[in-house]
């Protein structure tokens, strides 16, 4: 079998066998219902993790993503609740400057060879204090379109909900996996993620590449952001504290090598399946700490770096992958 | 060899879960908390839990860790589960109308215990559970008129944090009960934060102003916490706090009730961590004969003096306090 499916075939396993167990404890995982609950509530981090798959598989990182959420969800309360401005433009302003910042943090990056560890938390401080700079009060939403958009939802056989939001996160998905695996874009991103030097050689425009996927990743969080806003109709400054780090352990345990050039967008979603199947399962139970999450994922991601290391020992004759 | 694996891990589980299988008639009660920020906070999970054992009642606990969106998917996932209730500490006042909707669409009633919410349509919760804190500081307040029993006193107050909305309303509540009293009149008022240390700080300062604290008959805390602050600013002043100086606080904290007990704090309002008794109460009537609760339970605000302080303390001191 190609060692490059094999992480996502691990998580694959993982998450049936797990999501099985979890409904024969309770059956009620089994109904549409949870399994609609799972898209909706995990829909903005799906979407934010999209994005970071890119920037991941690129050899990259982004943790400006948690940040730019809330600063998205503060801009569009703002805008939409004291400023009036029409909640559909309020919208495109919001991408449109999540992906400048993103672009700008791309640039600095390439022009500057700044490691993007670095230039992304400068982002993150940038995004979170801008945010509370604007605000530091929760501010409500309460625009007529926010309620319809919250109405507009797909019932599914046996009460589950397809929501908006949903439905949302499942096209940003399967766009983006076109666009990764699809497009010369995507290609290109693969190439500098397995090789950078090889793929300047090869003539790919590692700089413009670049550029675009941390635009793209900052699109991904400004989608999210607004996602975000509906979900809790609402604009808070401190919202989504810690995101980044949830859509990183996503993509990881996905099976997107951290080290980049391998990794599939739909790994990602299983990804994130997992921990909202883990955080669901938590209230189920009703007796166990919240925080055992955070222990499980830990585990996940502990589990998965070391079956990526041990890959990457075996594949190291076959691919040869020259020394950083 | 997948499959096998999967097989083999599923038998053990069926054997080691299938003893926590749930009886059929007992109630399932979802509580989603905010977090434990504070030792209130702590103490009112700890509570909730007691009742709902003492009670028969199936409680499935969910800590949100201070986020909103984990408090949305805690109620989801209960509603999901088919409970009987929904209790929740809502964690902010807004965006919670869409996931109330599929509660009052699944039929399930959800009750607000301390915090309430905003929302153009009341009938998506069954009741508020809640403290009336302006009458917290109207009980702290009439305490005070009644021991001064006519004679001049004069109080100074240390405040919570400012804007907040229980420090505005216990300083309103006292300021009510005062009135009409000329005898008893507040001469210095400043905030304190609602920490222990701030309180100590400021009282300090008051009694630098006041002539080493001789004019100063009551010292009135917005919480508990200040007023174990002050009290340690006045026995360091040479005073003897609960004699020289009557202390007056909020909340009915273990460490208040240990101050009664050496003679230190004279009264304590309490501000029950015991939310979810009523919200019982409420839903057992509710789920009988649909007997509708007002919209706002108010708990009661108790005074509580030296002379119960020692089975208060005994009471309180494991609740997470």
């Amino acid at each position: 079998m190609n060692a490059r499916l094999l992480p996502l075939t691990a998580t694959l396993v993982i998450f049936a066998a797990a999501y099985a167990l979890c409904i024969l404890q309770f059956p009620a995982f089994g109904t549409t219902r949870v399994m609609g609950n799972l898209l909706t509530d995990n829909a903005f981090l799906g979407i934010a993790a999209v994005g970071m798959t890119f920037v991941i598989v690129s050899g990259g990182i982004d943790l400006s993503v948690g940040a730019v959420i809330a600063f998205v969800g503060v801009f569009l309360a703002v805008g939409i609740g004291r400023l009036g401005i029409p909640p559909a433009l309020a919208f495109a302003l919001a991408l449109l400057v999540a992906s400048l910042f993103g672009a700008a943090m791309g640039a600095v990056i390439h022009v500057f060879e700044i490691p993007p560890f670095i230039v992304t938390l400068a982002g993150m401080f940038l995004a979170r204090g801008a945010s509370s700079v604007i605000t530091t009060e929760s501010v409500p939403i309460d625009a007529p379109l926010y309620a319809r958009l919250n109405d507009v939802v797909v019932m599914l056989p046996g009460k589950g909900r397809l929501t908006l939001v949903a439905m949302v996160m499942l096209a940003v998905f399967a766009a983006a996996s076109l666009v990764a695996h699809r497009t010369r874009f995507g290609r290109n991103v693969y190439a500098i993620g397995g090789n950078r030097t090889s793929a300047e050689l090869m003539g790919i425009p590692v700089g413009t590449t670049t550029v675009l996927i941390y635009a793209f990743s900052g699109l991904c969080a400004g989608i999210a952001g607004i996602v975000f806003s509906l979900y809790t109709s609402a604009g808070y400054s401190l919202a989504a504290v810690g995101v980044e780090l949830d859509t990183i352990a996503a993509v990881v345990i996905g099976g997107t090598l951290l080290t980049g050039g391998s990794g599939f967008v739909m790994g990602t979603f299983v990804g994130v399946l997992i921990q909202g199947m883990i955080q669901t399962y938590i209230t189920f139970d009703g007796t166990l700490s919240s925080w055992w999450t955070k222990i499980v994922i830990g585990l996940l991601l502990f589990g998965f770096i070391l079956l990526q290391r041990g890959l990457l020992a075996l594949g190291g004759r076959g691919q040869a992958r020259t020394a950083h | 060899m997948n499959t096998k694996l999967l097989l083999s891990t599923a038998v053990a589980s069926v054997a080691l879960l299938g003893a926590s299988a749930h009886a059929a008639d007992k109630m399932t009660v979802g509580f989603s908390q905010i977090g434990s920020e504070s030792g209130w906070r702590a103490a009112e999970t700890s509570v909730t839990k007691l009742d709902a054992k003492k009670l028969g009642v199936d409680l499935k606990f969910s800590d949100a860790q201070q986020k909103q969106e984990n408090q949305i998917k805690a109620v989801r996932s209960f509603i999901a589960q088919g409970v009987d209730a929904i209790f929740m500490a809502p964690v902010v006042a807004t965006g919670w109308d869409p996931v109330l909707k599929e509660a009052k669409e699944a039929n399930i009633p959800v009750i607000l215990l301390d915090r309430t919410i905003d929302t153009q349509d009341p009938s998506l919760y069954l009741t508020a559970v809640g403290s009336d804190t302006v009458h917290e500081g109207a009980v702290a307040g009439d305490w005070l008129v009644k021991t001064a029993a006519g004679k001049a006193c004069n109080v100074v107050e240390i405040e919570g944090t400012v804007g907040s909305s229980p420090a505005t309303n216990r300083k309103k509540g006292f300021a009510d009960a005062l009135a009409g009293h000329d005898n008893v009149k507040v001469i210095r008022s400043q905030t304190g934060d609602f920490v222990r240390a701030k309180g100590k700080e400021v009282m300090e300062s008051f009694l630098k102003a006041e002539n080493g604290g001789k004019a100063i008959c009551a010292v009135y805390a917005h919480n508990d916490d200040m007023a174990v602050g002050a009290i340690q600013a006045i026995k360091d002043a040479g005073l003897k706090p609960g004699k020289d100086i009557l202390v007056v606080s909020i909340d009915g904290v273990p460490d208040i009730f240990k101050a009664q007990m050496a003679g230190e704090s004279n009264a304590s309002v309490e501000l029950t961590p015991d939310m979810a008794g009523p919200a019982f109460a409420a839903l057992a009537a509710f789920k009988k004969d649909g007997t509708k609760p007002p919209h706002f339970i108010q708990t009661e605000s108790k005074l509580l003096l030296p002379d119960t302080a020692k089975a208060e303390y005994e009471k309180k001191k494991d609740l997470g306090y």
